[in-house]
């Protein structure tokens, strides 16, 4: 028996994409089994549609069919939480020994990162066709084709990509879910303070400018007009370089705190 | 904190660091699985510098902590193979290693349950299997044994004992006497930061008697009588409790000419009790006062293992 314990193979480095994967397929199965963030990731969404198309819908003139204008906007809610849910799972790992045995590994922190940054696109983009799904069903009529829905479609992964890492930043710099789950619960606000919900020029003409030049103002514009099939202007380039300015500043960051706490 | 830690391990033998919270076992062992950079000093693991080949140490070497490196949500088998993948071996490889290291360590019927459901030995001993699917040069335990039941701790020293028998180098640290005692080839005891001592159980023990007396006194009088005559061999006193600890080997012979000596004419001792020497026994052999709190200081080390 004693012999087996020590393993007759000579020590090697393991490559980034298969441990990458590795972390991928732990995250993933961590997700599944946390029944309580599963329902809530998939409810939260859905009350926020039924909630602003029954209840404030009446109240709100959008010029037209007021589902067809809010759900892009439930949509981007729906996946700026559930990304920045994502530096919960990381916090979580820095906080428990985990961390530890994962470095004396050798485990880069590309690879731990990155498989609760994988594992938050798998789930967001589940809980996303959840939501198109409830729009469907109360009345939301895209009319995009299939290019739309794929353009529609990589502007809001870009944008989880992003919102992802730079919450898997915050885990990393916090080291408390406490925290991580605050930063998602701001996150949340984030597209109040945009078109996401009402025309910005209903806004009070202070947080006009705010709403205008904040990021999500350019993904709902563009995701809604791709989806509605209008045109999108600058909105999509726009959407597409804040996500890619956050995606690679939060990268950079994490790389350079995850080396730096080792020491 | 650490500021003379000077210490060699030989391959294939078992080293325990004894001492307090606070004296810097678990310092130390972080500095040699790689997991904090030494500021001061040298130190080498399996042949290699922990700052300056820091992945070949990593390669080399398997750290299980205080804290259990496990994921609660996923099962004992799923921790392993997980484990065993990132460590390098193949899908299948992994699955043989998970299904070995759970038969190993007892574990074979709770394999497929996840870790919450287990019990603290339980869990123990599948973090201990987790920090060998990769078959490493030396292993560091940090405290193993720390909250465990007398049984759980009794199956983990087995285990620890088969591990040195399969030529791995074990390095661990413990707050238990009796813990070194049993499982190394080597103890240090660390102090504030320093090593204080260094050498066999046998030879530490020798330092130390095994054994302390503890004397009830009958009142007060009594009390400070007997703690004229005993002076600096007093290990431990309580003024309110009338108690005072005698250090001793335990013998007969001993413990009555003590018993004579303190108490000529039967009067002054209530009752008394013997009992293995603890930690606190160790320290006031070995630095003249008690467990002391940690001191703060220049980082300057050599290690070795």
């Amino acid at each position: 028996m004693s012999e087996s314990i020590a393993l007759t193979s000579t020590p090697r480095s393991v490559g980034t994409v298969s441990s990458l994967a590795t972390m991928i397929g732990r995250c993933i199965r961590l997700t599944r089994r946390d029944v309580d963030a599963m329902i809530m990731s998939l409810m939260l969404p859905i009350m926020m549609m039924v909630l602003f198309v029954y209840l404030f819908g009446g109240a709100i003139q959008t010029g037209g069919d007021y589902v067809t204008y809010v759900a892009p906007g439930v949509l981007l809610l729906c996946t700026a939480w559930g990304a920045a849910q994502t530096g919960v799972g990381v916090a979580s790992d820095m906080t428990n020994g985990i961390v530890d045995r994962f470095r004396s590994m050798d485990v880069s922190g590309a690879s731990l990162l990155g498989g609760h940054v994988m594992a938050s696109i798998v789930k967001n983009i589940a809980s996303t066709v959840v939501v198109i799904g409830v729009a469907l069903l109360i009345g939301f009529r895209p009319k995009a084709d299939l290019l739309g829905w794929l353009s529609a479609a990589g502007i809001l992964v870009a944008f989880i990509l992003a919102m992802s890492w730079l919450s898997a930043l915050v885990g990393l710099l916090t080291k408390s879910t406490d925290a991580a789950a605050s930063f998602a619960f701001v996150m949340m606000f984030l597209p109040y303070i945009s078109s996401a919900f009402v025309p910005i020029h209903t806004l009070p003409s202070w947080l006009q400018g705010v709403a205008r030049n904040q990021p999500c103002t350019a993904i709902i514009e563009s995701v809604r007009g791709l989806l509605l099939d209008r045109p999108v202007g600058d909105h999509a380039w726009i959407g597409l370089v804040w996500s890619g300015g956050i995606l690679l500043v939060s990268v950079t960051l994490a790389a350079v705190f995850f080396q730096r706490r080792a020491d | 904190m650490l500021q003379g830690v000077d210490i060699g391990v030989r391959k294939g033998s078992v080293f325990a660091l004894l001492g307090p919270n606070g004296s810097g076992k678990t310092t130390t062992v972080r500095i040699l699985s790689t997991l904090t950079s030494l500021d001061g000093g040298e130190a080498k693991v399996a042949g290699f510098d922990v700052t300056r080949e820091r992945r070949k140490v990593r390669q080399r070497i398997t750290l299980t902590g205080q804290q259990a490196a496990i994921d609660k949500n996923q099962t004992g088998a799923e921790n392993l193979y997980m484990m065993a993948r990132l460590s390098g071996l193949s899908r299948a490889g992994a699955h043989e290693r998970a299904r070995y290291l759970l038969e190993r360590f007892d574990l074979t019927e709770a394999g497929g349950r996840r870790l919450g459901t287990y019990s603290g030995g339980m869990a123990r001993r599948l973090d201990l299997a987790a920090s060998l699917v990769s078959s490493p040069s030396v292993v560091f335990l940090d405290e193993p044994t720390t909250g465990l039941d007398p049984r759980s701790r009794q199956a983990l020293w087995g285990v620890v004992a088969d591990l040195a028998a399969s030529g791995l180098t074990v390095f661990l640290t413990t707050q238990y006497l009796e813990e070194a005692d049993r499982l190394a080839d080597r103890v240090a005891l660390l102090d504030g930061g320093k090593v204080v001592a260094e050498g066999t159980p046998d030879e530490l023990k020798e330092r130390v008697s095994g054994q302390r007396l503890d004397l009830e006194l009958a009142d007060r009088d009594a009390f400070e009588t007997v703690l004229g005559l005993l002076g600096d061999r007093i290990a431990e006193q309580d003024r309110d409790l009338l108690t005072i600890g005698v250090a001793t080997d335990g013998s007969a012979h001993r413990v009555r000419s003590l018993l004579d000596e303190v108490d000529p004419d039967r009067d002054r001792v209530a009752k008394f009790s013997i009992h293995s020497a603890t930690l606190d026994d160790v320290f006031l052999a070995l630095t003249g006062r008690t467990v002391p709190d940690a001191e703060a200081g220049e980082v300057k080390e050599t290690a070795g293992v």
